[in-house]
């Protein structure tokens, strides 16, 4: 494919919303870019990484957030431009860091941070908005409605950061972040030839350059503010806000985002263009108000189109009110009024249905009213796919492990799940094994809790599960504080070698680097024993022995235990050319099926995509394309009727 | 060929199948030959939580004037490429209307967990209702004849070159291919192309 570093100013090329944003601080002339993976942002890194060598870009995958922003930080200190990047949840974890950044500023080149927001939760565990953490640390904020505009923004951020000495947030959403569209390249810079150098910042009467050490706060925080008004006032006449619609428009729709395209094309749609105007900002926080106050004095009736909280909306409507009375006789709509929801993401046809109730427009059908009824009643003969693990995924053996160890066990033990594909340990794909979820690491935090209320009574086992990467990122100080706090519980650690979910990224434990360079490797086991945990290591797929040590480890005494879960993830494995262990086949004269009173237990418990049931046969059979032969299913069948031959080479 | 407009502003295609099917693939390919010849296009796959297995649309609005949002709206498909024929049917389900063209690999790829699969005489007739054409083409059959069931998806995306459906032809698409698929794998490529341009251009002739 063709390289993000394409150095053909003008040229157009398919980008997603996340290469827009790397090509843009590519051509911003970046040195530095760190990340934790997470989806919907996970691809801008690789996209730089493609390109580090030929850039003289460092790149890598930082243990978590903070660390990636403090990583990106140090290299603004010693005036060399970078970007960091991470999914809303990552946003949280850097800001403490960023609360006391924007005490101390960034030096001399510029810092941004793209952060990319997940509106309907499509890979995350909730829908945060992150916008409201750029507005709570007073930090500037631009919200791209295109991949264009993404990488232009990107570009812009830089100097609006180097303008105040201040971190720029660029926030994406998963729309944004994953849209390929047009994108219209621009040059690329010389190769970076400025010498890293730590200034000496010391200028006791220039508190923008006194010092990169916190403090004193007032005067610090006094600055900030005094940083802000400056951005204000570049935002005013910022291209990256727009408005197009008629001159006193009945409806003004304001918004930003991947909803400005919802908001054109309803209007589009409904055929209302002469009536509804729309305002688009790209520059949120602050809010451009003289901008806004213009456009508010022009109609009667606001429509906040946004994704997730209501954040133009109070923006705005606070603005209103301090234009009071000017302001008096606007009415307002958006999450207050109902007419857009404050949660899942938006969409044309949930602003079609705003505008027809606040437009009167009368009822909108997009389809023949009688094929829609009937469309829909045909297709209801259509079966859902359930959310799975792949074929020969270790967790599926992991798990079906931990529920027959619990169930012997008896004691009522259970799972404290945490982030990552043993996500689905809450749901039938883990066999409803996992009760907790949360954050990153916080599987290990709740079990350290549960497991010092010995005092209460409290006897049941409990088991705490960590992916590889997620043991570095957050998991690490739970577990020493289980062990210093004298906590009583079993850590799983699922070791896959990889940051599987978000796309095989390394990590420290892989040996790699996100360069694809070769790395030191961090051994997770020896960290566990030093931190004074007793460790064993199992291949999850020897069922017997994962189950005995289960079994053993919960009832061995109090303490940290920890389980080192090893299986290289299926789908590495595949792209690794690794190949398959076994050839699988169902003896049909074995397999009783419906009689068997197991029932359907490889097919509809195990659940595992390479097994299905064949209609002629009656019978369980493999789906020759999707078993991968990890031989699972042959230690489960109550009939030994499925078969595993090991493949000879 | 950019300077022709398009019989309809945005043309809407929709890519429905399941993970695992190359529908990312195909929606790279046909927004980079497109983007070649001049067009606006917005690309999205909607691939959500699913792993392997589960339901994916690639959603791909085409246009001469503007960037769309990437998602279509309710009711308004122009195409669908129907990689599997109950993904099929869900799509028509949201984007069907009586003028819909669609395109169907009728070979089923069953869910897991052991959901009951329609009856595929009785699905194959509801797609023919609840479109204008339906056609079916036996991709996953043609491409084991080539040697793996993996060529289907580029044997459906020739079929949908071939029908005439899309404002480009073999030509914008050859260079695309040629470029993603380098070295051994370019030439079983290219011939499941053909194939497929083949079979489309004869049923929609």
């Amino acid at each position: 494919m063709t390289s993000i570093a394409l150095n053909k100013p003008g040229a157009t090329l398919l980008l997603m919303g996340n290469e827009a944003v790397a090509r843009g601080a590519i051509e911003a002339g970046i040195g530095v870019a760190a990340a934790y993976p997470g989806s919907p942002s996970s691809e801008v890194l690789p996209a730089i990484a493609s390109a580090a060598q030929e850039l003289n870009i460092h790149v890598e995958w930082s243990v978590n957030e903070k660390v990636a922003t403090e990583v990106a930080a140090a290299a603004s200190f010693a005036g060399i431009r970078s970007l960091v990047i991470m999914k809303q949840n990552g946003a949280n974890v850097a800001t403490d860091f960023i609360v006391n950044l924007n005490m101390t500023g960034i030096g001399e080149a510029g810092m941004v941070v793209f952060v990319s927001d997940d509106p309907g939760g499509t890979t995350s565990t909730n829908e945060q908005d992150s916008r409201a953490i750029a507005k709570w640390l007073d930090n500037p904020l631009l919200e791209p409605s295109s991949a264009q505009e993404a990488k232009d923004m990107v570009m812009w951020a830089y100097e609006i950061s180097e303008a105040v000495n201040l971190l720029t947030f660029v926030r994406g959403v998963t729309r944004i972040s994953y849209t390929k569209s047009n994108v219209v390249l621009g040059g690329l810079p010389e190769k970076m030839k400025t010498k890293a150098y730590f200034p000496e910042l010391w200028d006791m009467h220039n508190p923008r350059k006194s010092s990169f050490t916190a403090g004193p706060s007032p005067v610090a925080h006094k600055l900030l503010h005094e940083k802000l008004g400056e951005v204000r006032a570049l935002f005013e006449t910022s291209s990256f806000n727009y408005y197009a619609g008629p001159e006193n428009p009945e409806l003004l729709l304001i918004t930003s985002g991947a909803c400005t395209s919802y908001c054109t094309e309803a209007v589009d749609e409904l055929n209302v263009g002469e009536s509804v105007g729309v305002l688009k900002l790209g520059t949120t926080w602050p809010l451009p108000e003289q901008l806004v106050a213009k456009h508010l004095g022009m109609t009667k009736r606001v429509l906040f189109v946004e994704e997730t909280d209501p954040f133009l909306e109070q923006s705005v409507m606070e603005l209103a009110a301090g234009l009071l009375p000017t302001t008096c006789d606007l009415a307002f709509y958006g999450a207050r009024s109902g007419h857009i929801t404050p949660y899942h993401e938006q969409s044309t046809n949930r602003v079609i249905h705003a505008l027809t109730d606040i437009v009167k427009t009368g009822p909108y059908h997009p389809r023949d009213l009688t094929y829609a009824t009937e469309v829909r009643d045909a297709a209801t003969i259509v079966p859902l796919r359930p959310i799975n693990l792949c074929a020969g995924c270790p967790h599926r053996a992991t798990f079906w492990a931990v529920k027959n160890a619990l169930q012997l066990d008896g004691r009522g033990g259970f799972v404290c799940g945490d982030i990552g594909c043993y996500s689905l340990g809450f749901a039938g794909p883990g066999f409803f094994q996992a009760r907790t979820m949360h954050a990153m690491g916080s599987g290990v935090g709740v079990a350290n809790g549960l497991g010092n209320l010995e005092d209460f009574g409290f006897d049941q086992p409990v088991l705490a599960m960590a992916g590889d990467s997620t043991f570095f990122h957050a998991a690490l100080p739970a577990l020493v504080n289980g062990v210093y706090n004298k906590s009583s519980f079993v850590l799983l650690i699922l070791d896959n070698s990889a940051t599987a979910m978000t796309g095989f990224q390394p990590h420290p434990g892989t040996g790699e680097l996100a360069t694809g360079d070769p790395a030191p490797v961090v051994d997770i086991e020896a960290i566990c024993r030093a931190i004074g945990a007793r460790v064993e290591v199992c291949d999850p797929f020897d069922l017997e022995h994962t189950t005995h040590t289960l079994l053993r480890m919960m009832d061995d005494g109090t303490g940290v235990r920890v389980i080192i879960m090893r299986h290289m993830c299926q789908l590495l494995k595949a792209k690794r050319g690794i190949p398959r262990r076994y050839k699988m086949h169902v003896d049909t004269t074995k397999c009783l099926w419906d009689s068997c009173g197991c029932d359907r237990l490889c097919n509809r418990i195990l659940g595992c995509p390479g097994l299905m049931w064949n209609k002629e046969t009656g019978k369980a059979d493999i789906d020759e394309a999707l078993c991968v032969g990890c031989g699972l299913c042959t230690d489960i069948c109550p009939a030994h009727a499925i078969v595993r031959e090991e493949v000879t080479r | 060929m950019s300077s022709e407009a398009l019989h309809k502003e945005p043309l809407n295609l929709i890519i429905a199948g399941v993970g695992g099917q190359g529908n990312v693939l195909l929606s790279a390919c046909i927004g980079t030959a497109l983007l070649n010849e001049g067009f606006m296009v917005s690309v999205a796959d909607t691939f959500g939580v699913s792993q392997r297995g589960g339901s994916v649309a690639s959603h791909i609005k085409i246009s001469k004037k503007t960037l769309y949002s990437s998602v279509t709206l309710e009711g308004k498909a122009d195409i669908i490429l129907g990689m599997e024929p109950v993904e099929t049917l869900r799509t028509l389900g949201e984007f069907g209307n009586p003028q819909v063209v669609v395109i169907v690999n009728p070979r089923p790829i069953y869910p897991s967990g052991g959901a009951a699969y329609p009856d595929l005489e009785e699905l194959k007739h509801v797609i023919i209702r609840f479109s204008s054409r339906a056609t079916f083409i036996n991709a996953t059959e043609e491409a084991l004849n080539m040697g793996d069931h993996l060529y289907a998806n580029i044997l459906l995306l020739g079929s949908l070159v071939g029908s005439g459906l899309l404002p480009i032809g073999r030509e914008s698409m050859i260079p695309v291919l040629e470029e993603r698929f380098p070295g051994k794998l370019r030439k079983p490529n290219i011939k499941a192309f053909n194939r497929g341009l083949e079979l489309g251009s004869k049923s929609f002739r």
